[in-house]
């Protein structure tokens, strides 16, 4: 077994933007009692003993940390590479310099779209002139700008637009993401998958501005898995490079495990009761797909189980309730209908004009000292906010 | 202009930092979503890219403290480097 060379670290689930596309878990008030300072900085410094190299610090929104310069601090006494990944809310000049000075090495400020009124609706936020500010902020402090842009159906459309921008804003590198359907993008999947044709589109503009802008911007495009016949590598594998702590301290091997860690029913591996080298070497989460042999078939005799892992086994967990079946991605999979499905229905001239998404749920958070885990709400909490009835 | 071309002078892309990591006793090239792992080699090469030496001054440098290093592998590494954006090089 190697050592992890990243950890993500999911400081806090607070975040003043509602993307409908999050995949911050939907039982968000599970996750309320945050890791004290004193906490993540004892995670990153057994993260830097395990032989973590890269930390990412993300969210929800990182800067609603109070304590965000010093775990940045902290972060880079041990070495590690920190990057930040924001909204760019809470970027104010001064917060910049702090963490300019206290060594952050790179951020990522996510971008919904290049035009006010459409970046808005989908952050449900008034949101987009104060990132074009923290763009502008963080080219000045001399970091270099990572544009991070989700994309589906509301704004694949707008490639073209948002790589111009991405010019204007003097960007060193753009990755465009499709949505994977995680987190509030599961309920949101219908609104969020674009169609064949959007996705040509897309891929003839990035092709495009490769060719035009050249070296002067890293253009990153990531197609989404429903649309290819083999699943991502995911994580390149359970348990294999990397892993997540996310605001309550409990580490998954991935970023959107947080429903298949509880449903396996077995022992928390949470960092307020274990050491990271025990997590990682030993937790009965981080060992159960580890290697290949819990592979059920076709991958158990598919010669790209060395390629792509099986695929992802949140993936496989949210669409057939078992996180040990062949992600339902890969068109070998018995289970590749439900994928064909989504498919056909993102392309079916009948389907209704596109729908407004659920914004994901705020989230306040709750200081250590007021102590009491809240009570879990039954089912999943979506609330009809009058952004949902209003429509678009 | 040709990325190999000796009189180039090589730097890391901002975005990139070298690392030793003491867990794993050895160098490494950070970047936001990548990790290289490079060897002593590699590691000697990087500290010379400094944006003022060209790719035939370090090679030569390099030289005069290893046997190992051939004709090229300044060459190859940096190119390897810039087409996924890990270096950056000025002409002329
Ligand atoms: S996706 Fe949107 S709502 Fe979710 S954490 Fe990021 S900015 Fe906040
Ligand atoms: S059957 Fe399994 S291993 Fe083979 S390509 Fe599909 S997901 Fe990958």
């Amino acid at each position: 077994m190697d050592k992890p060379y990243g950890l993500l670290a999911e400081l806090t689930y607070s975040c003043p933007l509602q993307c409908g596309y999050c995949s911050n878990p939907l039982q968000l008030d599970d996750y309320r009692d945050e890791l004290s300072t004193e906490e993540w900085k004892r995670v990153f410094s057994e993260a830097a003993d395990l032989g973590v190299l890269q930390l990412h610090l993300s969210g929800g929104e990182p800067l609603q940390r109070h304590d965000i310069v010093e775990l940045v601090q902290h972060a880079n006494q041990l070495g590690l590479y920190t990057n930040l990944i924001t909204s760019g809310l809470g970027l104010s000049t001064r917060r910049a310099e702090q963490l300019r000075a206290a060594g952050l090495d790179h951020v990522q400020l996510s971008i919904q779209a290049d035009d006010q009124a459409l970046s808005d609706q989908i952050a449900v936020t008034s949101s987009f002139e104060r990132k074009r500010v923290a763009a502008g902020l963080i080219k000045k402090l001399g970091w270099p700008l990572t544009l991070n842009v989700v994309l589906h159906r509301q704004n694949i459309d707008r490639i073209g637009g948002i790589l111009d921008m991405a010019e204007a804003m003097e960007a060193d590198r753009v990755e465009l993401a499709n949505t994977q359907y995680a987190g509030w993008a599961g309920p949101n999947q219908a609104e969020l998958l674009p169609t064949r044709d959007q996705l040509e589109g897309a891929e003839a503009v990035v092709q495009a501005a490769r060719e035009r802008i050249g070296d002067r911007i890293d253009i990153i495009y990531v197609i989404p898995d429903y649309y290819s016949k083999y699943p991502k590598p995911c994580m390149d594998g359970w348990a294999s490079r990397q892993f997540t702590v996310v605001p309550n301290g409990e580490a998954l091997p991935c970023p959107a495990a947080h429903e298949l860690a509880r449903g396996l029913n077995l022992p928390p591996a949470t960092v307020r009761e274990h050491s990271l080298e025990w997590i990682w070497t030993e937790s009965p989460l981080f060992q159960q797909y580890r290697g290949d042999a819990w592979m059920p078939d076709p991958c158990r005799s598919c010669d790209r189980k060395e390629i792509d892992f099986g695929g992802c086994r949140c993936q496989a967990f949210a669409l057939t309730g078992d996180a040990a079946r062949t992600d339902p991605v890969c068109h070998l999979s018995p289970d590749h209908g439900l994928v064909e499905a989504a498919v056909a229905a993102a392309n079916d001239p009948q389907r209704p004009k596109d729908g407004p998404l659920i914004p994901r749920a705020k989230v306040g958070r709750t200081k250590r000292a007021v102590g009491a885990t809240p009570g879990k709400t039954a089912g999943t909490p979506v609330q009809l906010s009058r952004t949902v009835l209003k429509g678009t | 202009m040709d990325i190999t071309d000796p009189t180039a002078r090589p730097r890391l892309a901002p975005h990139v930092r070298m690392v030793f990591n003491a867990a794993r006793g050895e160098h490494a090239l950070l970047s936001p979503e990548t990790v290289w792992v490079i060897n002593a080699t590699g590691a000697a090469i990087v500290e010379l890219c400094d944006s003022q030496r060209t790719i035939a001054e370090i090679g030569a440098e390099l030289r005069g403290r290893y046997d190992q290093v051939a004709d090229g592998d300044v060459q190859r590494f940096v190119a390897d480097l810039v087409t996924k954006h890990g270096m950056e090089v000025d002409h002329g």
